[in-house]
């Protein structure tokens, strides 16, 4: 579909990606070279020990960290030059962030923080009341619209940062072991949204320690040392397109009905 | 090389929406804010009441000007080149009635070598200071003031020993009303004495200050019980109430009152100094401006202050509107309007305080409430540009926050 002079599928592409972090005198490269390339509608597990920049490498990717080297590329375009504010308005449609501690606004009600980046991305705030209704009903959390995240359980809320994440219907979904501080009833309930999500065409890169978490995925890639050691599919890579295509919707007609 | 739709421009915070994320930091911290903004308050307020107070006192003269009219003359006494008093000819008030655009004229002539007592059982020495004057029977419309007791002098009580007591006098004679009989005993000199009935009260003149402190008899009676030489000493001339017209009888009445030594006569118009009086009362108390601004600036280090602290505390909420798609210039802009909304509620409520006390201070002097637009609308202009400058170095701190770092740091 595009014209690319190296022909290029791939939602997202990375190519000898480094990120070093400078703190005092040293420094310390926590990401140290990684090719990494993202299919549209792939659902990607990155799993590696503490420490081995899984974060970081997520971080780098949605830029809310500038590499220090290597090219990214997000929707065939070249965005590891862009400035903070340009990755800023690339972020509101095209890269949604789930983080492990939810990071809901607690001044605002859960309504509120599900609108915020429709708001930020030019919606009216008409448009943005009704996604954000949508969004609450798919994910069933619409009788706690008024209520401060802080009267939710740790499953609810990260419910409501997934719909906040999803408000925009990005390209790719960025989430940092978005199950690393639930327990297993609430990881369920999570995993379930984000499988369906993914049923739904939605491209995720999630970084996770669980293995069976990671069991969800399309693809596991294992992290070491701040580089790739590992890069498998978990299921054959020739599932029918048009066939997961008919599922999401029928899953969508189902929760509608 | 690649045909990519392109990335939808920043899209800017719509001047609400802006208010509306800028008040969720305030409201969730009623009390710090309110506290913060109470400097502002203070100083916007010190500011308003007294840019209130001098306006309204400086309305309240004004008014007063605009009601006795600006078209009285007085022409007096001069001084002749050796020093001495010269006084006006006998015939000055009708040569200054023929002037043309002179409406009316009145006179007083003053009773030298007389004393005033309230009986002859007054030691002599106890005068009270005040004037003995003739005075002609059209006096106190012309001259600006009216009877507040009794009447004044007629045609017959003119020719009678009759007194019309000023404001000044009346009080200190110890006289508050007229009752049928009440006298005052006039002496001095060789003159033996003579008792006057009391024939009216005048009331205060803003115009003519020396009628206050003066008793009024008429000219018949002056000359016949007291000696009086029947020069006037004082002329009260009305014109025309066009201000060209007063102008030029201004000019011309020296020549007119005194043709032979127009030096020696002393012509002033009471509403010009009156007029300047007011502007010496519209200007402004230096002192009280300069705590205003002391209290301003106190204000503004106060919202400087909670605006850093809330750039601290609001880290969290910083690096998730960046990750959520928040530019840098967005997240300024959030900080400087939660800035200056806080320091605006300063404002509104110290234009609100300094407007109540200005309103309780003119009530209480009888005096009509003026705000002038200048100063609430500069009270909330300062108010907002004290905002601005507070609050920017916070608002451009916080947009230079890492997003990462600013989501982490707990
Ligand atoms: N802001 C920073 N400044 C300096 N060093 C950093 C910074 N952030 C991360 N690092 C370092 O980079 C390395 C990778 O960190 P990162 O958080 O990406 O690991 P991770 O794989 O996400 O670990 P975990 O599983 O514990 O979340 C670590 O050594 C960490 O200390
Ligand atoms: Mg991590």
């Amino acid at each position: 579909m595009r014209q690319d002079p190296e022909p290029c599928t791939a939602l997202l592409r990375a190519r000898g990606l480094v990120k070093e972090y400078k703190s005092g005198g040293g420094s310390v490269e926590a990401v140290r070279g990684v090719d990494l390339e993202v299919g549209a509608g792939e659902f990607v597990a990155i799993m590696g020990p503490s420490g081995s920049g899984k974060s970081t490498l997520l971080h780098v990717l949605g830029g809310l960290e500038p590499a220090t080297r290597g090219e990214i590329w997000l929707r065939g375009k070249r965005a590891d030059g862009l400035s903070p504010s340009a990755w800023a308005v690339l972020r509101r449609r095209h890269v949604g962030f789930v983080f492990q501690f939810f990071n809901l606004l607690s001044t605002m009600t859960v309504a509120d923080n599900v609108e915020l980046p429709a708001l930020l991305a030019g919606a009216t705030p008409k448009q943005a009341r009704k996604r954000r209704e949508e969004l609450l009903a798919e994910l069933g959390i619409t009788a706690k619209a008024d209520a401060p995240p802080s009267r939710l359980s740790g499953g609810e809320q990260q419910r409501v940062a997934l719909a906040r994440a999803l408000a925009n219907e990005p390209s790719l979904l960025l989430a940092d072991e978005p199950t690393g501080n639930l327990d297993s009833a609430n990881t369920n309930d999570v995993l379930r949204l984000l499988r369906r999500a993914h049923a739904g065409g939605q491209t995720i890169l999630m970084v996770t320690h669980d293995a069976k978490v990671a069991g969800l995925a399309d693809r596991v890639v294992n992290l070491f040392d701040g580089m790739i050691a590992d890069d498998a599919r978990v299921v054959p890579a020739q599932r029918l397109k048009g066939q997961r295509r008919e599922t999401a919707i029928g899953n969508f007609l189902e929760l509608s009905g | 090389m690649t045909t990519v739709p392109p990335v939808p421009a920043a899209a800017r915070l719509r001047p609400a929406d802006l208010a509306g994320l800028a008040s969720i930091g305030l409201r969730t911290r009623r009390l710090r804010a309110a506290l913060s903004a109470l400097g502002i308050a203070l100083g916007v307020a010190a500011i308003v009441a007294v840019l209130g107070l001098a306006a309204s006192s400086q309305a309240a003269l004004l008014n007063e000007i605009q009601a006795l009219g600006t078209n009285l003359l007085t022409v007096g006494n001069g001084q002749t080149f050796g020093g001495a008093t010269a006084e006006l000819p006998p015939a000055a008030p009708g040569m200054i009635a023929r002037l043309p655009g002179v409406t009316a004229v009145q006179d007083t002539g003053a009773v030298g070598g007389i004393n005033v007592y309230k009986s002859p059982l007054v030691p002599p020495v106890e005068t009270n200071g005040l004037s003995v004057d003739a005075a002609t029977l059209g006096l106190p419309a012309v001259a600006g003031t009216s009877v507040a007791q009794g009447g004044y002098l007629n045609a017959a009580t003119a020719r009678a020993p009759a007194a019309v007591l000023g404001a000044t006098a009346a009080r200190l004679l110890g006289f508050d009303r007229i009752r049928p009989g009440t006298r005052i005993w006039l002496s001095g000199g060789s003159f033996g004495g003579q008792w006057f009935y009391l024939s009216g009260i005048l009331r205060p003149d803003t115009y003519a200050p020396e009628l206050d402190a003066a008793v009024l008899v008429g000219f018949p009676a002056a000359q016949r019980y007291l000696g009086f030489d029947g020069h006037p000493s004082q002329v009260y001339v009305r014109t025309a109430s066009d201000p060209a017209v007063t102008a030029r009888v201004d000019g011309l009445l020296a020549a007119q009152a005194n043709p032979e030594n127009p030096g020696q006569v002393t012509v002033s118009q009471p509403s010009a100094a009156l007029t300047a009086q007011a502007d010496a009362k519209g200007a402004l108390d230096t002192l009280f401006l300069g705590l205003g601004a002391v209290a301003l600036l106190v204000g503004a280090i106060g919202v400087a202050n909670i605006m850093v602290i809330s750039v601290l505390e609001r880290r969290q909420e910083i690096g998730l509107r960046r990750a959520l798609g928040a530019t840098r210039g967005q997240v300024r802009g959030q900080f400087l309007a939660e800035a200056v909304l806080l320091s605006l509620a300063g404002g509104a409520c110290g234009v609100a305080a300094g407007a109540t006390a200005t309103a309780a201070y003119a009530r209480a002097h009888g005096e009509a409430v003026v705000i002038p637009p200048d100063a609430w609308g500069g009270g909330l202009a300062a108010a907002v540009v004290i905002g601005a400058l507070a609050g920017l170095l916070p608002a451009i701190r916080a947009a230079r926050l890492s997003p990462t770092r600013a989501l982490w740091s707990i």
